[in-house]
């Protein structure tokens, strides 16, 4: 057993802190992705053979993590693992080859469009429909969430080919255009600042060879996984970034003709903060090194229990952050609350602590 | 014991029933709803306040004398409860809860007569001129400084944090007057014009994106020293004594349960597959959670009102504990409502005035002020006191060292 990097895992984290830090100096600065795309990012997790680098979710999680710490904006993780790997694990090879080497070089941007109203996180709802119709299908329906989508060329969809809009089989995975006629997308701000769309299908033809897989869902379930393990990663750059801050300023912030951080209720707090960094990195290597188990149920568990421990202690460390900072804290001014801003959007996105909670006490085998 | 109101109260609840029903129209009740600041928007909180005023409730906390309406502790509470749960806006607690008071108490008899109408007309916005850029939790060490010139102090400092300041005509301060060896000593209580020359504003965004804060300037700002309220030097007790009626005073739980059903009623609208996700054992075991924590709030703030009306001091444990437990119940709300958005927990409208939108937001308009009210409400466990400021205070009491 070895739980160290290796050099060029080393390498890896300190070319992505440095690159992110030094656009975080400078607001506005050229567009994020094509920099993602020249670094290597972007291709990172892809295969080989398509373009990529063919690296884990170990390597995603080191770039995820420099994201966290310095506050990038972006939807690398949903357009790279969730997309990108759907295409990946799914595509023939006229469709990887049409699609992947694009996403690494970042020309093609992609955009997983699977959560619908009321799917609450239940991976398997799908309401969209899939309808034969000669060679091809029609979609009709309605996506929202679409991370990225604002931006995306091609949408990576999902829709009901047959069954219920809860049923397990049945559910297909296409490949959409951003121009097809039938398609609107309705372009929206996230309070993270990344960017999603509304998307919707009215009366959308697309050929047979838009159709990835006819029964998507035990893919889309894994790379919501490997998704989920590459955001606990993100989450303890943000957890370091935003404890750290936050020990800095009770330093050098003086009241009561002392700093701050004399003051032994905010010491135990801060002790606290760190304890739950330490916590959600050990939970979040586990978690990348679960993310590819062969057994779904026990890597779903192992995914679901990680996103349950860092996110609440995400989510208590971000609120620590700005409550330490007091006034400073509750302003658009200081980026402290800007660490706030992407936990609750990552729960918004795959679901908070208990629902993950309640994903791993259902995935628990006992003992009979 | 008994928990159950008089038959005069209850009289007195079905009146205030059918004035919220005749008054509280619906407009103004989707602007209130609609506001996801800390405090309500100026335009609709200053509508309400002239409605009261003409029905001769402006100030439902004042003695009559004052012009307000010399309601037992009984009433003032059931006003609560019913203009809560009716979702009547909150009026700006600047005058009537805080500048009022204070007048009432220290002031001389021309600024009674002069301001206290006033504030009950809603003519003067006031806003608090405490917090500075280096005095915040220690507030008596705060440096900005007016200095006696004739008959007028000349002020020279910065205030911050201001709520409302860009919407205040008239601010009350503490200001350093003299240095004495103990820096409570040398403060004065100040009402200040906002249009007085060398008084600049610069607004500070809050993090739900709302424009509440400002930090105030004072470039040689020249003040009538008949604008003192209490003697020179004094300003310490008399700012002290606003604190603690910012602090107690307030009966929360109405809005604390006003907002838990509003939440209900949009968990109502949200589903988990073919359930309401009101339905869903999730929901319901937080719904309850905070239902039990508000039943707490409200049981204690009853005590508190049924021992002062024995005439007893509830102390200032009392106070402190029912700003702090407000404080995270409503946060504890505020979370709770953007868990029921789910995926629309992500979607951020920046426009502002919720209210008065150009477009169709692309979630339920009910849905639009969870996330920045879940962002704003960081601020409750911050202003007047925080959090850890208030368990130093009952800590001291308890402790007793
Ligand atoms: C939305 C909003 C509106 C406001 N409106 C007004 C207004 O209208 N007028 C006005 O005058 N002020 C206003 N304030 C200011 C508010 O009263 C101050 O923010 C508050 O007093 C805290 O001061 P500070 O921000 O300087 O934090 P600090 O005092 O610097 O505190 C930072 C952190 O350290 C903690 N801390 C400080 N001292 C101790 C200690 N001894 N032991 C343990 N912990 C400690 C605090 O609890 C806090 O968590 C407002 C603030 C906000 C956020």
């Amino acid at each position: 057993m070895d739980l160290s990097y290796s050099d060029e895992q080393r390498l890896l984290g300190e070319s992505a802190n440095n690159l992110l830090a030094a656009r975080a100096q400078k607001p506005g600065a050229a567009d994020l992705w094509k920099e993602m795309a020249d670094m290597g990012w972007l291709a990172l997790p892809l295969p080989e053979s398509d373009g990529g680098l063919g690296q884990g979710i170990v390597d995603v999680g080191i770039v995820t993590e420099a994201m966290g710490r310095h506050r990038a904006r972006s939807n690398y993780v949903a357009g790279v693992v969730l997309a990108g790997g759907l295409v990946a694990a799914l595509g023939n090879d006229a469709q990887r080859a049409a699609l992947l080497p694009g996403l690494a070089d970042g020309s093609l941007r992609l955009a997983l469009a699977h959560a619908e109203e009321g799917a609450r996180y239940n991976l398997a709802h799908v309401a969209v429909t899939a309808k034969k119709s000669g060679a091809g299908y029609v979609l009709d329906g309605r996506k929202v969430a679409v991370l990225g989508g604002d931006v995306a060329d091609r949408f990576i969809l999902s829709a009901r080919i047959s069954g219920g809009t809860r049923d397990a089989g049945g559910i297909g995975l296409f490949v959409v255009a951003k121009d097809a006629r039938g398609v609107t997308v309705d372009g929206h701000a996230t309070v993270d600042g990344a960017g999603a769309a509304r998307v919707t299908l009215a009366g959308v033809e697309v050929r047979a060879d838009a159709l990835l897989s006819d029964n998507a869902l035990a893919a889309i379930e894994q790379a919501y996984d490997r998704a989920t393990a590459a955001f606990c990663s993100e989450l303890v750059g943000l957890m370091e970034a935003a404890t750290k801050a936050t020990i800095e300023y009770t330093k050098i912030r003086i009241q009561f003709g002392k700093p701050l951080a004399v003051n032994q209720a905010l010491r135990h707090r801060m002790a606290d903060m760190s304890i739950a960094c330490e916590e959600a990195r050990s939970m979040a290597l586990r978690a990348a090194l679960h993310a590819d188990d062969e057994d779904a149920r026990s890597r779903s568990r192992a995914i679901a229990g990680a996103w349950a421990k860092v996110s609440r202690s995400a989510r208590f460390v971000a609120e620590q952050a700005i409550q330490l900072h007091g006034g400073m804290g509750v302003t658009n001014e200081l980026e402290i609350g800007g660490y706030l801003k992407r936990v609750v959007a990552l729960d918004a996105i795959i679901g908070g602590p208990d629902l993950h909670l309640r994903r791993h006490a259902a995935l628990t085998q006992h003992a009979a | 014991m008994d928990l159950t109101f008089t038959a005069e109260e209850r009289a007195f609840r079905d009146e205030v029933r059918a004035f919220l029903n005749e008054k509280l129209t619906p407009d103004l009740k989707r602007a209130h709803h609609l506001t996801p600041s800390v405090f309500s928007d100026p335009p609709v909180g200053n509508r309400w306040q002239k409605i009261l005023h003409a029905q001769g409730w402006a100030a439902p906390l004042w003695p009559k004398e004052y012009g307000g309406t010399g309601w037992s502790l009984a009433q003032r509470y059931i006003w609560e409860i019913e203009s809560a749960a009716a979702g009547a806006p909150s009026v700006t607690p600047m005058g009537l809860r805080m500048v009022g008071p204070v007048i009432m108490k220290f002031g001389t008899q021309a600024q009674k007569d002069y301001y206290l109408p006033r504030i009950c007309a809603a003519e003067d916005y006031w806003c608090q001129g405490y917090s500075e850029p280096g005095s915040g939790s220690d507030l008596a060490s705060l440096k900005t400084r007016a200095v006696r010139d004739g008959d007028h102090y000349v002020i020279n400092g910065s205030k911050i944090w201001t709520t409302h300041a860009h919407h205040a005509n008239m601010m009350f301060a503490l200001v350093r007057t003299s240095d004495e060896p103990k820096k409570q000593d040398g403060i004065s209580f100040i009402l200040i014009d906002m249009k007085t020359p060398g008084i600049s504003v610069r607004p500070i965004l809050t993090i739900g994106g709302d424009h509440e804060t400002n930090q105030v300037f004072f470039d040689d700002v020249r003040v009538p020293v008949e604008n003192r309220v209490g003697a020179e030097g004094q300003g310490w007790a008399t700012g002290k004594y606003l604190l603690e009626f910012e602090r107690g005073g307030a009966m929360t739980s109405g809005r604390l349960r006003a907002i838990l059903a509003d939440i209900e009623k949009l968990a109502s609208t949200y589903r988990d597959g073919e359930k309401a996700y009101a339905a869903t054992e999730t929901f319901a075991l937080r719904r309850s959670q905070a239902e039990i924590d508000i039943d707490a709030l409200e049981m204690t703030e009853l005590r508190i009102m049924s021992s002062l009306q024995s005439g007893q001091n509830p102390g200032s444990v009392s106070s402190s504990l029912a700003k702090l437990r407000n404080s995270e119940i409503k946060q504890s709300l505020t979370a709770l409502a953007v868990d029921v958005l789910g995926q629309d927990g992500l979607y951020w409208e920046g426009h502002r005035p919720l209210y008065e939108m150009n477009a169709e937001p692309g979630i339920p308009e009910d849905a639009l002020t969870a996330l920045p009210e879940y962002l704003n409400s960081r601020a409750y466990t911050i202003f007047g006191g925080t959090s850890e400021v208030q368990r130093d205070i009952i800590a001291k009491v308890v402790i007793g060292m």
